[in-house]
């Protein structure tokens, strides 16, 4: 039944505000901002949006909220707050609203100022009873507990952790809109603060500003469009847990199962695909999504993203914009990887383009709890 | 209703059990299975009849954190209880401890309420 999601909605639209510092400009300003841009870039009119769908670190009812600052008036709204993977999420969601006829135009929007507003990461999470007395700090120590478990089981070692850094500050060198550039060795990730062992600083993603939004429709309509449209081939979610202490094993993520729904619904194998946006919170997130989502065996990564394979030239195209480690990370970052999937498969990186017709987001949610892929393609994948 | 309103839910009813000085924990009297954090139901499968019993206290760290912060470090850890289910918790005694250390569990005060917290178990 799935399989005719495939193709049948596209992208048609996209925009980001104030990623990197937005001094003075509120969470919802910044939403705003990139909503109204990426409808334009995709030649549709406000007053025609009646799908929102959109989830923020600051609010309790975000599609109320988005509704009312656009002013619109929308028949389908999606709120769903899974973190970081919302918008993987909300892209299926969008999809099938599309396909079902229960909306025509669908935005996505998402924005923060965290970093102005106060430098650390924002969230409205619950806290959880049971881990309350022991003082976790959310997100890293259910991450570092995932490196420190990883590297206990299969030998990989802070070296291993500290190249998908390198890699990612290697794109971002390329990339003008990235926060985060200049030189960065293995030996100043190594150097760097540690936080939560074994993660140093340089192993966490940026605290910035940022907004993003994208624009879908159905094919038909997407064609006639101004933009070369993006069809989404493929998507797929799953969950594992709420605290990290419910996870299985701290090594292997839902990414396993979200992954194999998204292939299945796009028909593409792991080879076809040229581009993998991998929600990078955190250095020990590439390698587990790597493994998970069968770029490597499980256990591999490490020596994998050691051995050059994700720096630019290597066998794959990883993170092209610099990732969450580099490029932008406003809370949650998951609209920032389509932003960049569809840049990228429009053929507008510059000199970070990569030769694409295929590529795969895959959002993160929690700490490692919510996993949502989402593959897209050009008029070619169809 | 008068009935009701003595039941305390599995939360309550397990902080009632730590501040007698108790750790106890739930299992399913049809398949036997230990749950925690405690539930009104076996998580996955849903049974119901979930029964207190005395934890034995004994585990093994799955694994361990240090958070350092200019106000000092401490660790976090994930406990892998011997009757299965996994909790969070801290390691005193040490800064840190090794994956795979055998703990014991004891009953703390932490900011003035029971908890639980594990030390190392001594090498019998």
């Amino acid at each position: 039944m799935t399989e005719t999601l495939r193709g049948q909605a596209a992208i048609v639209g996209i925009a980001t505000a104030g990623a990197g510092q937005a001094p003075g400009r509120m969470s919802i300003e910044l939403l705003g901002e990139a909503a109204i841009a990426a409808l334009r870039d995709a030649g549709i009119p406000l007053g025609e949006v009646d799908g929102v769908f959109a989830a923020t670190g600051v609010h309790g009812l975000p599609a109320l909220s988005v509704a009312e600052y656009l002013g619109l008036s929308p028949r389908y709204i999606e709120g769903t707050n899974i973190g970081g993977s919302s918008f993987e999420n909300h892209l299926l969601q969008a999809a099938a609203a599309l396909q079902a006829g229960l909306c025509e135009v669908a935005l996505i929007a998402y924005g923060s100022n965290q970093r102005t507003a106060g430098g650390r990461l924002v969230s409205l999470s619950e806290p959880q009873w049971h881990e309350t007395p022991y003082r976790p700090r959310h997100p890293i120590t259910g991450y570092a507990m995932a490196a420190a478990r990883y590297m206990y089981q299969y030998g990989a070692t802070r070296e291993d952790l500290a190249a998908v850094a390198v890699a990612a500050r290697k794109w971002a060198n390329r990339n003008p809109e990235a926060f985060a550039r200049g030189p960065l060795s293995i030996e100043d990730v190594l150097k760097s603060r540690m936080v939560s062992d074994p993660l140093t600083v340089a192993d966490c993603c940026l605290v910035t500003d940022g907004g993003a939004a994208c624009v879908l429709v159905r094919a038909d309509r997407a064609r006639d469009l101004r933009r070369k449209p993006i069809y989404l081939l493929g998507a797929g979610v799953a969950a594992s847990h709420r605290s990290i202490a419910q996870m299985r094993d701290l090594t292997v993520t839902a990414a396993v199962e979200s992954g194999e729904r998204a292939f299945a619904m796009a028909g593409v194998g792991r080879k076809d695909v040229d581009l993998l946006m991998l929600y990078d919170a955190f250095t020990i997130n590439t390698i587990l999504f790597l493994e998970d989502l069968g770029y490597c065996p499980k256990g591999e990564g490490g020596r994998f993203v050691a051995s050059g394979a994700i720096d630019p030239g290597g066998a794959l195209n990883v993170n092209t914009n610099g990732g969450g480690l580099s490029c932008v990370h406003p809370g949650m970052y998951g609209l920032f990887l389509i932003v960049e999937a569809v840049t990228q498969l429009r053929g507008q990186a510059g000199e970070r383009q990569v030769e694409a017709e295929t590529a795969l987001c895959h959002g993160n949610g929690g700490t490692l709890a919510s996993q949502a892929t989402a593959i897209l393609g050009t008029q070619e994948t169809l | 209703m008068a009935d009701n309103a003595k039941i305390l839910g599995p939360e309550a009813q397990f902080k009632a059990y730590l501040a007698e000085g108790r750790f106890m924990i739930q299992r399913s009297r049809s398949t036997g299975r230990h749950v925690f954090y405690p539930r009104v139901a076996v998580p996955g499968s849903g049974e119901t009849d979930l029964e207190w019993v005395p934890a034995s206290g004994e585990g093994t760290v799955y694994s361990i954190t240090v958070n350092r912060t200019r106000e000092g470090s401490y660790n976090i850890a994930l406990v892998d209880l011997a009757e299965g289910p996994r909790l969070m918790s801290r390691i005193e005694g040490a800064e840190t401890a090794p994956i795979g250390t055998r703990v014991k569990a004891r009953i703390a005060s932490i900011e003035g309420e029971p908890a639980l917290v594990f030390d190392v178990a001594s090498q019998a």
